[in-house]
C-alpha cells in the first residue's frame, strides 16, 4: 500500500469511527481519532496477522492495552475482512459483542483489554512465549500516555528487558490528554524516553500521524539487538477534526448531527487534499 | 518419580513438596509446563524443578500483578503456565489480572496460592489467605481446588496441566496424612471424596481441615456412639451438588469446615445451595470468624476457633442437640 493510499484509508477509517460512535451514541472519540494512524499503519503494513492466520501460533500479536479507544480497532478490523462491517451497526447494543472495550468475542481481538495497565505484561508473557519455542512473531501492545502510571506497565517494562525481548514492541499513543486534564498536570510521567531507557529499553519518537516515519521506524525494528522497543507516537487527540483536536471534551464526547456534517465536510476536503 | 498412591492415613509430606515433584514429573515429559515465579521458587519448593527445567521457569521477581498477566500471556501463546505465589498476595494484590487476564480472557493458567489459609501462621495477616474462596467465587470462569493430602494435590496438578481453563489450587506447607477414600473411582474436579460415612452427622471440609474433620469424626464414634460422614470437597467451585444433596437428606445435622473467613467461602456455598433447595438441616460454618484474627502458628490459629479433633468433636455434639 502506498503512503497516499494509507492517507486515504485513515480518512476512511476516520469517517467510519465517527459514523459508528454517533450510531452508538457512544465511544472513545478523541483517543480513537489519534490512534488511529497507527493502527493503520500496524494493520497495512506491519503485523503479520490476517483472517486466514488468526488461529496460527506463528501470526504476530497485537494487543490493544488502551482498550477504550476499541472503535479504531473496530473500524481497522472490518476493513481486513475480520467480520463484516454491518456487524459495527450493533455497537453497544444489546447483547452486542461489539461493546466498548475489545473482547475475543470479535475475531481479532487477542486479549479482553479495558482496565488499564494490562497490556503489557500480556505482551510480555507472549513474547517470551515466542522465545521459548524460538518462534518468529512478534508482539505489539498500544499504551495510552494516561495509563503509565500504573504500575504494571513498570514492572512489565522490568521483565520485558529481563528477558531481552528484543521481539517486543510498544507503542504509546503520546496524546498528551487525559480525561482529566494534560498528562503533564495529571501525573506527569515525562520523560518517558528516559525511563524507559533506564529500564533498559531502546526507544525511539516518531509523528504518530507521519506515515512516511512510522514506516520507517517500525521497519527498524528491533531498535537495538536484546532489547525490548518503545515508539513513542507524538500525536494529536481528535486528529482531522478541527473543533476535537487537542479538545478534553472529545475524551468521549459524541457528536451531534451537525457536528458530524462539519466532520464529514472536513474529511471531504482532507480526501481532495491527498 | 514417585507415584503418590492414595494410602490411609499414613505420614504424608506437605502437599507443596508433591506440588513440586508431580510439577517436575510433568515437565520432564511436556516442555510447554511452565512455572512463573514471583521470587517464590523457595516457598514453593521449585528449587529443584529450576534447577533441572531452567528453560520452562520465568522468574518475574516480586511484582504479583506482572506475574499473573505475564502467566497469562505465556497461556494464550500455548504454554500450561503455573502461576505460583503465597495465595495472600496471588489473590489479592494481582486479583484484577486472575479477573480480566485469566478468567475474563479465558487464558488458561493455572494459579497456585502457596500457603494458603493461615499456613504462615505467626507472620500475620499480611501473609494469611482467609478471603481466596470468596473473592474467586465471585469470578465466572474460575474453578477452585484445595487439596487435602498428598493424593489429591497430585492428581489436581495433573488435571490442572491438561485443563484448557482456568484454575485455582490453593494449600499449605503443612505434612499431611492421605486419607483413603470409601469411592475408588478417579479423581475428578467437581467431585467431592467420601472418606468416611455414617448417618448422624457430616463434616463437609476442604483443604487441610479434612484431616481434623475427620479425627473428629472417629474420636465421636468412640466416645459418643455418634456416626459422621466426612467429606473432601476439594472442589469449591464448581460445587459437587449431588454429593452435597445426597449427604444432606441422609445426616441429621452438617458442619462445614475450612481455613477461610466464614463469609464467602465453602460454608455459605452449602448454605446457598441447601436452602435454596429447601434442604434444611442443622447447620453450622466452621472457619475464621470475621474478627482480628487470633496470633500464632497455624495449629494454634486452627485450635483457638476449633478447627481439630476435640473442637469439631464438640460442636458436632452440641449441633445435634438442636436436631429436632
Amino acid at each position: 500500500m502506498t503512503v497516499n493510499e494509507m492517507k486515504k484509508k485513515s480518512i476512511e477509517y476516520r469517517k467510519k469511527i465517527l459514523t459508528y460512535i454517533y450510531g452508538a451514541n457512544a465511544g472513545h472519540t478523541g483517543g480513537s481519532l489519534s490512534c488511529i494512524d497507527i493502527l493503520n499503519v500496524l494493520y497495512n503494513h506491519v503485523l503479520n496477522v490476517s483472517p486466514g492466520n488468526f488461529s496460527s501460533p506463528d501470526r504476530d500479536r497485537y494487543i490493544q492495552s488502551k482498550g477504550h479507544t476499541v472503535e479504531a480497532l473496530y473500524v481497522v478490523l472490518a476493513d481486513k475482512g475480520f467480520f463484516p462491517e454491518e456487524d459495527l451497526n450493533t455497537m453497544c447494543k444489546y447483547k452486542s459483542h461489539y461493546i466498548g472495550h475489545p473482547t475475543k468475542k470479535v475475531k481479532g481481538v487477542e486479549q479482553n483489554t479495558g482496565a488499564l495497565g494490562h497490556g503489557l505484561p500480556l505482551a510480555v508473557g507472549n513474547a517470551i512465549a515466542a522465545k521459548m519455542d524460538d518462534k518468529k512473531f512478534r508482539v505489539f501492545t498500544l499504551l495510552g500516555d494516561g495509563e503509565l502510571p500504573e504500575g504494571t506497565n513498570w514492572e512489565a517494562a522490568l521483565t520485558a528487558a529481563q528477558y531481552k525481548l528484543d521481539n517486543l514492541c510498544a507503542i504509546i499513543d503520546h496524546n498528551k490528554l487525559q480525561i482529566s486534564g494534560t498528562t503533564a498536570e495529571v501525573c506527569d510521567t515525562s520523560p518517558i524516553d528516559a525511563k524507559f531507557e533506564n529500564f533498559g529499553w531502546a526507544v525511539r519518537h516518531v509523528d504518530g500521524h507521519n506515515f512516511d516515519e512510522m514506516i520507517k521506524t517500525f521497519g527498524a525494528l528491533p531498535f537495538e539487538k536484546d532489547k525490548p522497543s518503545l515508539i513513542i507516537a507524538h500525536t494529536v487527540k481528535g486528529k482531522g477534526v478541527s473543533y476535537m483536536e487537542n479538545q478534553l471534551k472529545w475524551h468521549h464526547g459524541v457528536p451531534d448531527a451537525k457536528q458530524m456534517e462539519i466532520a464529514m465536510q472536513e474529511f471531504e476536503e482532507a480526501m481532495a487534499a491527498v | 518419580m514417585e507415584a503418590v498412591a492414595e494410602n490411609t492415613m499414613v505420614k504424608g509430606k506437605a502437599n507443596l513438596e508433591v506440588f513440586s515433584s508431580t510439577l517436575q514429573e510433568l515437565a520432564n515429559a511436556d516442555k510447554n509446563i511452565v512455572a512463573v515465579t514471583s521470587d517464590s521458587r523457595g516457598s514453593g519448593k521449585l528449587v529443584p524443578f529450576a534447577q533441572k527445567f531452567p528453560k520452562q521457569i520465568v522468574e518475574i521477581g516480586i511484582a504479583e500483578q506482572n506475574l499473573v498477566g505475564v502467566a497469562a500471556g505465556l497461556a494464550s501463546a500455548g504454554k500450561k503456565a503455573f502461576a505460583v505465589s503465597p495465595a495472600c498476595f496471588l489473590t489479592a494484590r494481582a486479583l484484577e489480572q486472575i479477573k480480566n487476564d485469566v478468567a475474563y480472557s479465558d487464558n488458561p493458567v493455572k494459579l497456585v496460592g502457596i500457603s494458603a489459609g493461615v499456613s504462615y501462621g505467626a507472620l500475620g495477616s499480611t501473609h494469611h489467605s482467609l478471603h481466596d474462596f470468596a473473592v474467586l467465587r465471585a469470578i465466572n470462569n474460575m474453578t477452585i481446588v484445595a487439596p487435602a493430602d498428598n493424593y489429591e494435590t497430585a492428581q489436581s496438578i495433573k488435571l490442572a496441566a491438561a485443563m484448557t481453563k482456568p484454575v485455582y489450587l490453593r494449600f499449605g506447607k503443612k505434612n499431611m496424612p492421605g486419607l483413603d477414600a470409601v469411592d475408588k473411582s478417579p479423581f475428578q474436579f467437581g467431585k467431592g471424596r467420601i472418606i468416611r460415612e455414617g448417618n448422624d452427622i457430616a463434616f463437609i471440609a476442604t483443604g487441610e481441615t479434612v484431616y481434623p474433620a475427620w479425627q473428629a469424626a472417629e474420636k465421636l464414634s468412640k466416645d459418643f456412639g455418634i456416626e459422621a460422614t466426612v467429606i473432601s470437597m476439594h472442589t469449591i467451585k464448581p460445587l459437587d451438588y449431588d454429593l452435597l444433596e445426597a449427604t444432606a437428606k441422609k445426616c441429621k445435622a452438617i458442619i462445614t469446615v475450612e481455613e477461610h473467613s466464614i463469609f464467602g467461602g465453602l460454608g455459605e456455598a452449602c448454605a446457598s445451595f441447601l436452602l435454596q433447595n429447601q434442604i434444611v438441616k442443622s447447620f453450622q460454618i466452621v472457619g475464621i470468624p470475621d474478627e482480628y484474627t487470633v496470633t500464632g502458628s497455624q495449629n494454634d490459629i486452627f485450635n483457638h476457633y476449633g478447627i481439630s479433633e476435640t473442637g469439631l468433636a464438640k460442636t458436632a455434639v452440641e449441633l445435634l442437640k438442636t436436631v429436632k
